[in-house]
């Protein structure tokens, strides 16, 4: 009885070892299991978790086009939404879709730490791969000259955003939108005064408050970094920079039109401007697709769009979606993830059919989806007037209130992110917006001496 | 044979070979004949579940700590280049005043709090059940979602609710948690509210166990409820007394949650605690730091711990009544 115990024990120890080597290793085993068959695999991201059923439908059609055209590849889309922390975790853990989106900002970071598939030859070889504009492209390519990740969705220039109903209340003219700072501080106060809405609001709950700051001193004419062909240099403290937090500590501590919050984000701000609290904020043209998905606003809300503020030579900071692939892909991986990134986001812009479906699909949905809004041109201002003019029937957004923006969007002068360590800089700078928002004394060159200092420590002194 | 199974997993080897008279007789076969095997194989989905979730990514985080990674290729050993660069981090002493700040303060607000809430709970005599569920209701609440419903009250905002309901006697409007000073009182106000619960309970229990006796004779000799409280009541918690505090010290050290989600650290860093700035070395800077999280993560366990040795040497001779 003993011995067939221990023969039982025996065996089950036999198989629990074996199996836990089977986990171990099954890990190595899937080095490549694409490519069994002569058949690719690849995973892609695709929708936000939140995506609506129209919208999934949308993306399966399009993938089963894509299986029908390239019958060797199979397409398994999963569900993404970029996040630092989420996509830390999934760089760390290995579960990044062989394609994933990067904000514009982060490309150049990724692809100075090696964390980005080298796509060069494989974009270069599509029919338009010598036609992205060249300022955006050079996002997504490395100081080797290579394109490590291609502009991909919706590419904006930062710009500022304004409630035409309140300007009307407070006596001003929605039609003449403030074109420098110094005519934004006034209007934000006789907003104040006469609606007692915080008649302007910053961001500064986390990096996007330094990246709404860096946005700031880039129309100031400053930059928060430079390079001279060998080492980055922070440039926290830069005139613009300080110019720009004199400019917000006025607001909030003098006029008292600034919104008296610090803990307002990306999304945080949207819901605060939709919610009529504020007047005017500061964020990418875009804004206004995730101010209709996700806030309510619609075509007679009374929204208004017009172009960053700028003086001393400064310009609009430009921002976006790239598309890349996963470092440890195949190479027959890459070459497949490059034509579904063609299928995916470019084509669209090229093909009048693929076109038109797209902006259908979003004016149909239920409640309607914005189609129209300005944004910059992937590839040349022709071919994206081209696309605007396929889909012209579909526009949604109320356009005459946009033209502040879209009667300059191609003649502005474009502020490219820094290069170098981007969100760690960005990082430094929204804990001084809080502290300007916070603090009546704060001490705004000393907060920037620290920032600086801290800055450069990031970028490797 | 159910019996055996239980004789045999309350068994170490060890003194399964004791009864044995001849050591000779101690091999590997009669080891597993007599049930040494059978108590490894029911160990084992704990070992191995304990290993692959527990142990095996402490051991990492050491490992890394000694690395650099961009987390897609091998990384490089760096030797103690990661605890240099925390040790020199400008931001690193702001940090560990905040977490000790935090500590102090739940310490101030949140040790008394449920001893007291204990001590009056257990003189109640009717519905002491009720207000054990009222007292332990914070902790069964999500913590997200404690979160969030006190961001909402802490609306800076004379609308604001705390606000509002200040202002009835004449208090406020206070900036809560827009303001360098205000916000880590307002974080630990929270933090004790939500954790109290727990405590109280384990002093309800530990109340239970103080022999009548004692409350009787204090009572002859006239003792008034403060002193029976301060002469008999404290010294029989002694144990459970310093028990709770090093784990409430434990805990409000590594404090994450309440910073994260209420103030991501802000003012100005004003709430950025050491786990939090752990948390923003791994993951906002898109993986630049991961060795330097792990480093941190690092010293400060090796610190708790030696805090806790240092603590338990120190109230030996206290702890035991």
């Amino acid at each position: 009885m003993k011995s067939l115990r221990s023969g039982i024990a025996a065996a089950l120890v036999a198989i629990s070892a074996a199996s836990l080597l089977t986990a171990c290793s099954s890990s190595t085993d899937d080095g490549n299991p694409s490519e069994s068959n002569g058949k690719v695999t690849i995973t892609v991201a695709g929708l936000l978790p939140t995506a609506d059923d129209a919208a999934k439908q949308q993306l399966a059609d399009r993938v089963a086009s894509f299986e029908e055209k390239y019958p060797n590849i199979k397409v398994e889309p999963q569900d993404y939404e970029w996040l630092a922390s989420t996509f830390t975790t999934q760089l760390a853990g290995g579960t990044l879709p062989n394609v994933f989106e990067i904000p514009l900002t982060d490309g150049k970071t990724l692809i100075e730490n090696n964390q980005l598939a080298d796509i060069d030859q494989y974009v270069k070889a599509l029919p338009y791969g010598g036609d992205f504009n060249e300022n955006l492209v050079a996002n997504g390519t490395g100081a080797d000259g290579k394109i490590y990740a291609v502009p991909a969705k919706s590419i904006y220039a930062v710009a500022l955003h304004y409630n035409r109903k309140l300007f009307e209340k407070a006596g001003l003219d929605p039609d003449q939108p403030p074109t420098t700072w110094d005519e934004v501080r006034s209007a934000a106060k006789k907003i104040h005064d006469a609606t007692k809405a915080a008649g302007y609001a910053m961001m500064a709950l986390d990096n996007a408050g330094g990246w709404q700051l860096a946005a700031a001193a880039n129309s100031r004419g400053g930059v928060i970094e430079t390079f001279d062909g060998t080492n980055y240099t922070a440039t926290l403290d830069d005139p613009a920079v300080k110019a720009h937090l004199e400019w917000l500590k006025a607001l909030r501590w003098e006029d008292n039109s600034l919104l008296a919050r610090a803990d307002l984000g990306w999304g945080e701000i949207n819901a605060a401007f939709a919610g009529g609290e504020v007047a005017m904020y500061t964020s990418g043209s875009d804004v206004y697709n995730a101010l209709v998905e996700s806030n309510g606003v619609t075509k007679d809300w009374g929204y208004g769009l017009t172009a960053m503020p700028t003086e001393n030579g400064g310009g609009a900071l430009t921002g976006g979606t790239l598309a890349a692939v996963t470092k440890d892909s195949t190479d027959a991986q890459k070459d497949a993830a490059v034509k579904w990134i063609d299928w995916w986001y470019l084509s669209k812009l090229q093909d009048q059919e693929q076109a038109v479906t797209d902006a259908k699909t979003r004016a149909e949905a239920d409640p309607a989806q914005a189609v129209g809004t300005p944004v910059l041109p992937i590839f040349s201002e022709e071919v994206y007037a081209q696309s605007q003019d396929w889909v012209k029937d579909y526009i949604n957004v109320p356009l005459d209130d946009m033209k502040g923006y879209s009667d300059v969007m191609f003649t502005q002068t474009l502020v490219p992110e820094a290069s170098a360590s981007v969100q760690d800089l960005y990082a430094q700078l929204f804990p001084v917006v809080q502290a300007v928002i916070t603090d009546k004394n704060a001490d705004i060159d000393e907060l920037l001496a620290t920032a600086n200092a801290a800055g450069q420590e990031k970028l490797g002194s | 044979m159910g019996t055996d199974n239980v004789a045999a997993l309350g068994r170490r080897p060890r003194t399964d070979g004791g009864r044995a008279s001849a050591p000779s007789r101690r091999t590997p076969m009669t080891w597993a004949r007599h049930g040494g095997l059978t108590a490894v194989v029911f160990a084992l989905p704990l070992l191995v579940i304990f290993g692959v979730f527990s142990w095996w990514p402490i051991v990492s985080a050491v490992i890394m700590s000694f690395q650099e990674t961009n987390l897609t290729d091998a990384p490089t050993w760096v030797g103690l280049d990661n605890f240099v660069a925390v040790i020199e981090d400008p931001l690193m002493p702001q940090v560990i005043r905040n977490t000790a700040w935090f500590a102090l303060l739940a310490l101030v607000f949140g040790y008394p709090v449920p001893l007291i809430g204990a001590v009056l709970m257990s003189e109640l005599r009717r519905r002491k059940g009720l207000y054990s569920v009222l007292a332990y209701l914070p902790v069964v609440v999500p913590p997200v979602v404690a979160v969030l419903l006190w961001k909402f009250f802490y609306d800076p905002r004379p609308e604001g609710v705390f606000n509002t309901v200040l202002a009835w006697f004449g208090l406020g409007p206070f900036p809560w948690l827009s303001n360098a000073t205000w916000a880590m009182p307002s974080l630990v106000l929270e933090a004790t509210w939500a954790a109290a619960g727990a405590t109280v309970i384990i002093y309800l229990a530990a109340l239970v166990s103080v022999p009548a006796e004692l409350y009787d004779a204090a009572e002859v000799d006239g003792a008034s409820v403060l002193r029976k409280v301060w002469h008999v009541t404290m010294p029989q918690l002694r144990g459970v007394l310093l028990i709770t505090l090093i784990l409430q010290i434990i805990g409000t050290v590594q404090v994450f949650l309440e910073p994260f989600l209420f103030t991501n650290g802000g003012p100005n860093h004003a709430t950025e605690t050491v786990m939090l700035h752990v948390y923003n070395l791994a993951f906002a800077s898109l993986g630049n730091n991961f060795g330097q999280a792990t480093a941190l993560s690092l010293m400060l366990a090796v610190s708790l711990a030696v805090l806790s040795l240092v603590y338990f040497r120190a109230t030996r001779s206290w702890s035991q009544s």
